[in-house]
C-alpha cells in the first residue's frame, strides 16, 4: 500500500481508540472537575462495563443486535448506579479529603477487579458486534487520466468501528448539550465553581456528586460496551484505559471538558497512527512523554486554568 | 421571625461560636457589628447549615433550621449573600440569576423584579461573572439572594471595597427591601453605615453576642461603639 491510503487507514485506528478514549477521559475529568476526586477505580468501572456486555449479550442470546442493544443500555446504568453507591458508601465517608479518596478508590479498585475474577473468571471473552460488514474505501490518484478514484487493496473499515466513532461523537454532543443547556448542568457547573455557596441556593450537593460520580463511571462503562466487540472482555483491561485516561486528563487540562476533547483526539490519534507505522509500545512512550512535557512547561494542561 | 438560641458552632475541632442568640423580626434590619475574626461570618454560616450546629437552636417562624439537611434552608426562604460575594465565576450573570430562581421555584416575573432593582445587571446577561467589576459582582450576589424572594435577608459586608455611589445603592436596595417586610441581618464594619441603616445592633466579641441595643440609642451614645469595636 502508499503511504497515502496508509496513513489513512491509521487515522481511522486512532479515531477509533480516541473515540473510546474520549468517553472514558470524559468521565475521569467530569469526577475531577465537580467533586475535586481522583478516581483511580475508573479503568474498573471500564472494565464493569465490558463484563457486564458479555453478561448481558450470552443472557439475552438471539442476533448479536439484541444483546448489544441490551448492553449498551444495561452496563452504563448498572456501573453507573454501582459508582452511585460507591460515593454514597465509601467516598462520603472520608469527606471527599484529597489524599483519603485516592487510597478508598484504590481499595475499591482492587474490591471490583478481584470480584470480577472470582465471579467472572480469568478468560478474555468475546462480544459479537451487531453488524460487521467490511467496507472499501476509495482513495485519490492523480493517474495518465488525470484525477481518479482507486481502491487499495486492505484499505478498507468495518461498518462497526465507524458506528464506534458516530457514537462517541453523539455521546459527547448529548453531554455537552447537558451540561449546557439543561438545568441538572446549570447544577453541576454551579457546585463545581463553589458547592457551599451551590448549597446555600437549595443545591442537593450531595445528591449532585452521587450522579455526576454514577455519570463518570456509566460514560466510562458506555466506551467499554462499544470497545467489546473490537477487544474481548477480560477482567484486567481496565489498567491502560485508566492510564491513558488519566494523560488525556492531564495534557488536556484538570477538569476541562473541551481539553479533554481536544488531548483525547490527540492521543487516540497518533496511538493509532503510531501504533500502525512503528510499535504501540512506541506509542504508549511518547504519550507519557508528552505528558512529562506538559507536566513541565504547561502544568495547568492544554486547556486548564492556572491555581489561582 | 428568625431566632438564634444559644447556640455553639465551629470548624472541625475548634470551637468558635459560644452561646450565641439573636433575633430579628419582619421589617426590621439588625446589624452585627465586631472586630475582625468576632465570629459574625460564623453565625451566617452556621444559619445556613453551612457548620454544625453542636447546641442550641436556631428557628424560622418556630420551624427548627439547625436540623435540616443545608441545602433545604434556603428554601425556607432564606437569601445569602457571602462574604466575598462567591459567585459563581464561570458562569454568566444569567446563569447565576437562574441559581438563585431555582432555590425556590421562582420565575419570570421575579426574575424581572431583580433585574429592574439592578439595571446595570440588564445589560451584562451574558458577561461571565467572574469579569464584572466588583460594585457589579457585588450587585449580582445582591441579585441573586433577592431571587429568592426571601423573608430572610443575611448580607455579609455587601460593601466591603466599594465606592460611595455603589455603597449608596446597595443601601437603598436593604431599605427597600426592609420596607417589603424582609427580615435582614446585616454584617457591617463601617459604623456611619450602621447607625443610618439598623434598627437594631448585635455586638459580637470572641465568638459570643455581648450586648444587643437600639440603633437610636447608639447614635445618642456611642460608648459602647469604643468598647467594641475601637472607634
Ligand atoms: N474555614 C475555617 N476554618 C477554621 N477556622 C476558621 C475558618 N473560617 C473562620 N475561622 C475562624 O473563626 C473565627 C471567626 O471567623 P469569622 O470569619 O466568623 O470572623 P468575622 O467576624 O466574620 O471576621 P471579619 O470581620 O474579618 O470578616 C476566626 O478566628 C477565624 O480564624
Ligand atoms: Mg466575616
Amino acid at each position: 500500500m502508499d503511504f497515502g491510503p496508509h496513513l489513512m487507514l491509521a487515522s481511522l485506528e486512532g479515531a477509533v481508540i480516541s473515540a473510546i478514549l474520549v468517553l472514558t477521559a470524559m468521565g475521569l475529568s467530569l469526577v475531577f472537575g465537580v467533586m475535586r476526586v481522583v478516581n483511580v477505580a475508573h479503568g474498573e468501572f471500564f472494565m464493569l462495563g465490558a463484563v457486564l456486555a458479555w453478561v448481558v449479550s450470552t443472557t439475552l442470546g438471539g442476533h448479536p443486535a439484541i444483546g448489544f442493544i441490551g448492553a449498551l443500555i444495561v452496563a452504563p446504568v448498572l456501573v453507573g448506579c454501582i459508582a452511585a453507591g460507591v460515593d454514597r458508601f465509601v467516598l462520603k465517608r472520608v469527606n471527599y479529603d484529597a489524599d483519603r479518596t485516592i487510597v478508598a478508590t484504590i481499595g475499591v479498585l482492587y474490591i471490583i477487579q478481584q470480584s470480577t475474577l472470582m465471579l467472572y473468571g480469568p478468560e478474555a471473552r468475546p462480544v459479537q458486534p451487531p453488524f460487521n460488514t467490511r467496507l472499501s474505501l476509495p482513495w485519490f490518484e492523480f493517474g495518465e487520466n488525470g484525477f481518479a478514484m482507486i481502491w487499495p487493496w486492505g484499505l478498507s473499515i468495518t461498518s462497526y468501528k465507524l458506528f464506534v466513532i458516530f457514537a462517541a461523537a453523539a455521546v459527547l454532543v448529548a453531554l455537552w448539550l447537558l451540561l449546557t443547556r439543561t438545568r441538572i448542568g446549570l447544577i453541576m457547573r454551579a457546585t463545581q465553581q463553589d458547592s457551599d455557596t451551590a448549597q446555600a441556593f437549595g443545591v442537593p450537593v450531595g445528591k449532585v456528586y452521587s450522579w455526576v460520580f454514577g455519570l463518570g463511571a456509566g460514560l466510562a462503562a458506555l466506551g467499554a460496551v462499544l470497545v467489546v466487540p473490537i477487544q474481548q472482555a477480560h477482567y484486567l483491561m481496565g489498567g491502560d484505559p485508566l492510564l491513558l485516561a488519566f494523560i488525556v486528563v492531564i495534557i488536556g487540562g484538570l477538569g476541562s471538558l473541551p481539553g479533554t476533547v481536544i488531548a483525547a483526539l490527540l492521543i487516540g490519534m497518533s496511538d493509532g497512527i503510531i501504533s500502525v507505522f512503528f510499535s504501540p509500545t512506541l506509542a504508549k512512550i511518547i504519550a507519557t512523554f508528552l505528558v512529562a512535557m506538559v507536566l513541565v512547561f504547561r502544568p495547568q494542561g492544554l486547556l486548564g486554568r492556572a491555581e489561582t | 421571625m428568625l431566632e438564634v438560641s444559644n447556640i455553639e458552632s465551629g470548624y472541625g475541632p475548634v470551637q468558635v461560636l459560644f452561646d450565641v442568640s439573636l433575633q430579628v423580626n419582619a421589617g426590621e434590619i439588625l446589624c452585627l457589628m465586631g472586630r475582625n475574626g468576632a465570629g459574625k461570618s460564623t453565625i451566617l454560616k452556621a444559619i445556613m447549615g453551612q457548620l454544625p450546629v453542636t447546641g442550641g437552636s436556631i428557628t424560622l417562624d418556630g420551624k427548627p433550621l439547625h436540623t435540616m439537611p443545608a441545602h433545604l434552608i434556603p428554601k425556607q426562604g432564606i437569601g445569602y449573600v457571602p462574604q466575598g460575594r462567591r459567585l459563581f465565576k464561570e458562569l454568566t450573570v444569567a446563569e447565576n440569576i437562574e441559581v438563585g430562581l431555582m432555590t425556590r421555584g421562582e420565575g419570570a416575573s421575579t426574575r424581572d423584579w431583580v433585574l429592574d432593582l439592578f439595571p446595570r445587571l440588564r445589560e451584562r446577561l451574558s458577561q461571565v461573572a467572574g469579569t464584572l467589576s466588583g460594585g457589579e459582582q457585588q450587585m449580582l450576589a445582591t441579585a441573586r439572594a433577592l431571587c429568592l424572594r426571601p423573608k430572610v435577608l443575611l448580607l455579609d459586608e455587601p460593601t466591603e471595597g466599594l465606592q460611595p455611589s455603589m455603597i449608596e445603592l446597595i443601601r437603598q436596595v436593604v431599605i427597600k427591601m426592609k420596607a417589603e417586610g424582609y427580615a435582614i441581618i446585616l454584617v457591617e464594619q463601617r459604623v456611619d453605615a450602621v447607625l443610618s441603616i439598623a434598627d437594631r445592633v448585635t455586638f459580637i466579641e470572641n465568638g459570643k453576642d455581648r450586648e444587643t441595643v437600639l440603633a437610636a440609642e447608639l447614635r445618642r451614645d456611642k460608648t459602647k461603639l469604643k468598647t467594641y469595636i475601637g472607634v
